[in-house]
């Protein structure tokens, strides 16, 4: 028989087994009565010598190897029971339990999916990053991107690897629908087998699309494919036409393909493109990757790389010289969030620890209550590992209810959650809930369990039965001192996140009053893309850009307009070297200043403030002196104490230098929190009538409007669409945001942490209020005689009070003290991971302690008062 | 009055095996002939006696069938299978390998080598 079998037919071998011994009884009884006893002699003799029938049965159920589960049901049976009987105590810690899972699970999913899941691609072990890299340094490090002549010399000398690349592209589709900017990319021919992705239609790219000169041909998104084509599959073999070109589409990419996370619409053969940068060993525009062959190992490779690159150097002195070719495991893109997702982890994690620290509190005062039947069962027989293990099934069983309660809560709670992340989280399209997150979740449920679980179960007494049942009621002192160690920590985790939340509170108002350096109201700006034939000609990009400021001026409720290449508080940004004399400076020491083209209404539309001098005029032409403006923080580091007017500053556009003619103020390009750390803060303005011609198409490739207006600036959006678009029809305008959008966006994950952890420390304060008043309650309940008599000996009800105030406040004190620890170095986290942080702030300390000894003193009150009320003669009696 | 001898740890399953081999047996029988065979040297524990039956049945070395003794009344008969009588042979081997050993020692002769 199984052991399965064995407990299916429990009912069976319980009768045998009863059976078997009454045979065995009545033959020795009869044995013995044939020996002369008497029968009731040899009755007792019987049972004497086989040892007490109930404890022979139990070694023999033991012997079926079944019983842990008998009693598992037995016990979860009884639990059950329990737990139906006090409801509100079931009900108070299954939610608890079911927030602090569910919040802990909702974060151990998106971790999970974001920063540990490998990347959703076949075989991720064996891609690889390649980079240049460099023995020199410039201030932005010395890792490049891959110049096109490196990846053809490379890709053709190692063995190890099968290399693809890519460069961004994207520009305006013309045909089909209507105009509009799609992000694409330029890519060799076997990015996609790199991958290891097929096609969702038609073929990838073939090694003689990759080619100079072969047919155009194209690969569209699945997304761009239901948008442009509404899912025809004759789609395949039509053409679109993107920055002027005609593609022919040959495939349609897979579902929610994206490479890197980036979600790209359309992808066309690298070797097509004719530009310059092809052949120029300086342009270093490339990612590449590569996938290791079958059987190669990632040493060979960065073997093969390096001789390759000692090759080139020496061949190639001018372009390569200290340069090398760098292989890394390609790992996701998520350095940005990384933190900021193990901080939150963190932070719902000591959520979980309070309400586990909650429970344990609430499960210790009923086992302390319980402690006389415990020990009666344990007198009648029942083992104390019995009684531990029972004490734990009950714990076990909350735990699993609440955890299974707290994954539905994740399950519903997580999609919400992550619409309320600001920005984009990266690989949002990975997280999901899975049986990896199931496995956590049950995990952690059983951990909690046992956590809360094991010092009421530990109580089970051990030895002196007798005393256990006889001491009862006194003996407080040591049960008070374990109860008091969960109120402390409960406390010292409350005072973690609530100082936590404070200072990124702070932190936040700090910021939010912070003058962002331009005036961010009725102020509406969008990405402006020309037609790719005006852009084939400088004359014609002048005039269209003109044409397309005069228009937008003249729409009714805009004040003024303005071309600009780099908008404050928007992802983009041109940072450029910059000398204050004609002499090279060697890269390292070169000093570097973003760098805005604009034209001359751009002061009246941004209402930055101008300090000194003038700004551009229309007079400020090709043809005319060089002139630049600088804001208050270039014109400190380049001229100290000087007056900056008029003097001169070398940029690389143009060999002359420029005049400086202006001094403006320093505007928070970076965004609120990050331009005060940011490494480049100085800033310099130049005309864009002054760019000179061969440069004009590139930068006119990335240019933006923006107009103030009269009052709500998205009121213009269309009438601004129809400005722009043109007699053609075909220029258009993408990325339209407002300026107040951009500036409460750059505070965005300040804000979301802070509601976050205003949330996790509302309810750590409201769970340790909760745990000392229970606690509170439970303690000064045990001492009402104690109470009576120094109320008998002459103690008046104020000075009840005091010792249950005094009581609290020891526990207060202790947690507080450890919390301040713990909140010092979540602080010092926090100033690491979030811009703009300050960890030193005192005040915000002392409020948070404040606002928490507050709330737990007042739910001690209650207690307090209900001791200082005691009978001393009721008290006495109930001895 | 010779004192009784403790049975050694885990020969009690060896005895039960051995007499389950004579053929099936009750539990009763089998703490009658232990008592016996042993001439009263050997005490059974008979509370031990019925878990240790149980252990064997569930670990497939004996095999029980309800019969009728002689006086009429149902009884729970174990017998050997050939699991069990397996193990037996390996057990006594075993146990009279470590008899002898313990004999060879016991009959060195005191002071000195030889």
């Amino acid at each position: 028989m199984k052991w399965w079998q064995r407990l299916w037919r429990r009912g069976k071998l319980e009768s045998d087994l009863e059976k078997e011994l009454r045979f065995h009884l009545d033959q020795h009884a009869a044995d013995l009565i044939a020996r002369g006893a008497s029968p009731e002699d040899a009755r007792r003799e019987a049972r004497r010598a086989l040892g007490g029938p109930e404890q022979v049965k139990d070694a023999c159920r033991d012997a079926r190897g079944t019983r842990w589960l008998e009693e598992l049901a037995q016990d979860s049976r009884y639990t059950l029971r329990m737990l139906r009987q006090r409801p509100g105590f079931t009900a108070v810690a299954l939610a608890t339990l079911a927030l602090g899972i569910g919040a802990a699970t909702v974060m151990f999913t998106i971790v999970d999916g974001v920063l540990l899941k490998p990347l959703p691609y076949p075989d991720p072990d064996r891609l690889v990053l390649l980079q240049e890299q460099t023995d020199w340094s410039t201030r932005s490090g010395n890792l490049w991107g891959f110049a096109y002549p490196n990846f053809t010399d490379c890709r053709d000398a190692v063995h190890s690897l099968e290399m693809a690349a890519w460069r961004y592209s994207g520009g305006i589709v013309e045909q089909p629908g209507e105009p509009g900017y799609i992000d694409g990319l330029e890519v060799t021919a076997n990015l996609f087998s790199i991958f290891g992705v097929a096609p969702y239609r038609g073929r990838a790219f073939l090694p003689e699309d990759d080619r100079p000169g072969a047919p155009p041909v194209a690969i569209v998104s699945y997304e761009m494919w239901h948008r442009r084509f509404a899912a025809d599959p004759s789609a395949l073999g039509r053409q679109i036409e993107l920055n002027g070109n005609a593609y022919t589409i040959v495939g349609i990419a897979p579902r929610g393909f994206r490479v890197l996370d980036d979600r790209i619409d359309i992808f066309t053969p690298l070797a097509q493109d004719t530009a310059p940068f092809m052949q120029n060993r300086h342009n270093h525009s490339l990612r590449a990757i590569a996938r290791l062959r079958p059987g190669a190992t990632l040493a060979q490779a960065r073997a093969e790389l390096s001789l390759v690159g000692r090759r080139l150097a020496a061949q190639y002195p001018v372009a390569n010289l200290g340069r090398t070719f760098i292989a890394d495991p390609l790992r996701p893109p998520v350095e940005d969030v990384q933190g900021t997702l193990w901080l939150l982890l963190g932070a719902v994690a000591l959520v979980l620890l309070i309400a586990c620290a909650n429970i344990a509190g609430l499960l210790l005062a009923r086992a302390v209550s319980r402690e006389r039947e415990l020990a009666m069962r344990a007198a009648l027989g029942a083992g104390r590992g019995r009684l531990i293990r029972q004490c734990l099934t009950e714990s076990a069983v909350l735990a699993v209810a609440g955890g299974a309660l707290g994954v539905l809560l994740a399950a519903a709670g997580l999609r919400p959650f992550l619409a309320f992340w600001p920005g984009d989280l990266p690989r949002a399209q990975e997280i999901a809930i899975d049986w990896r997150v199931l496995l956590f979740a049950v995990a952690l449920s059983l951990g909690a369990g046992l956590l809360f679980g094991l010092a009421p179960a530990l109580r089970v007494p051990a030895g002196g039965l007798a005393r256990a049942i006889h001491a009862g009621a006194r003996a407080v002192g040591g049960r008070a001192r374990l109860h008091g160690a969960f109120v402390v920590s409960e406390v010292a985790l409350a005072v973690v996140l609530l100082v936590s939340a404070g200072i990124l509170g702070r932190t936040l108002l700090r910021l939010a009053s912070l003058d962002p350096g331009l005036n961010v109201h009725n102020l509406l700006t969008a990405r402006a893309a020309l037609a790719p034939a005006t852009l084939a000609d400088p004359a014609r990009i002048r005039t269209a850009w003109d044409d397309i400021l005069d228009r937008a001026r003249h729409i009714p409720g805009v004040q003024a307009a303005a071309i600009v290449d780099t908008v404050p508080l928007r992802e983009g940004n041109n940072r450029i070297a910059y000398r204050t004399s004609a002499a090279p400076v060697p890269p390292d020491r070169q000093r570097i200043v973003s760098a805005t083209c604009v034209t001359p209404d751009y002061l009246r539309v941004t209402g930055i403030p101008l300090r000194s001098g003038r700004f551009f005029t229309s007079h400020d032409r090709l043809g005319g002196e060089p002139v630049a403006v600088i804001d208050e923080v270039m014109a400190r580091e380049a001229f100290g104490n000087e007056n900056p007017i008029g003097k001169y500053v070398w940029i690389d556009l143009g060999a002359d230098p420029r005049r400086v003619i202006g001094v403006v103020g320093h505007v928070r390009h970076w965004g609120a929190a990050d331009d005060s750390a940011s490494m480049v803060r100085a800033q310099l303005y130049y005309p864009l009538a002054q760019v000179p011609d061969n440069l004009l198409r590139r930068w006119s490739e990335l240019m933006s409007i923006a107009v103030r207006t009269g009052s709500d600036p998205l009121a213009v959006v269309e009438p601004l669409r129809r400005a722009v678009r043109g007699t053609g029809g075909d220029q258009v305008i993408y990325e339209i945001r407002t300026m107040e959008d951009l500036f409460r966006g750059s505070l965005a994950m300040q804000r979301f942490l802070m509601l976050l952890f205003a949330t996790f420390a509302a309810l750590a304060l409201l769970l340790a209020s909760i745990g000392l008043y229970g606690v509170l309650a439970y303690v000064t309940n045990r001492r009402v005689p104690e109470f009576g008599v120094r109320v008998a000996l002459g103690a008046t009800s104020g000075d009840i009070m005091r010792l249950v105030l005094w009581q609290s406040l020891a526990m207060l004190a202790g947690g507080i003290g450890i919390g301040l620890a713990g909140a010092l170095f979540a602080a010092h986290l926090l100033e690491k991971l979030v811009a703009g942080m300050r960890a030193n702030e005192p005040a915000t300390f002392g409020l948070m302690v404040a606002v928490l000894a507050a709330a737990t003193l007042a739910a001690s009150i209650l207690p307090a008062r209900r001791a200082a009320g005691v009978d001393p003669m009721q008290a006495l009696r109930a001895e | 009055m010779q004192a009784k001898a403790e049975l050694p740890q885990g020969t009690l399953d060896l005895l039960i095996l051995k007499i389950a081999a004579l053929g099936p047996v009750h539990g009763y029988a089998i703490a009658q002939r232990l008592q016996q065979v042993s001439r009263d040297v050997v005490q059974v524990p008979q509370g031990s006696l019925y878990p240790a039956l149980h252990r064997l049945e569930n670990r497939g070395l004996l095999a029980a069938d309800w019969k009728q003794t002689e006086t009429g009344r149902e009884a729970k008969f174990y017998r050997l299978t050939r699991k069990g009588r397996a193990r037996l042979e390996e057990e006594s081997a075993s146990w009279r390998r470590l008899a002898e050993a313990v004999g060879l020692i016991l009959a060195l002769s005191e002071g000195g080598s030889q």
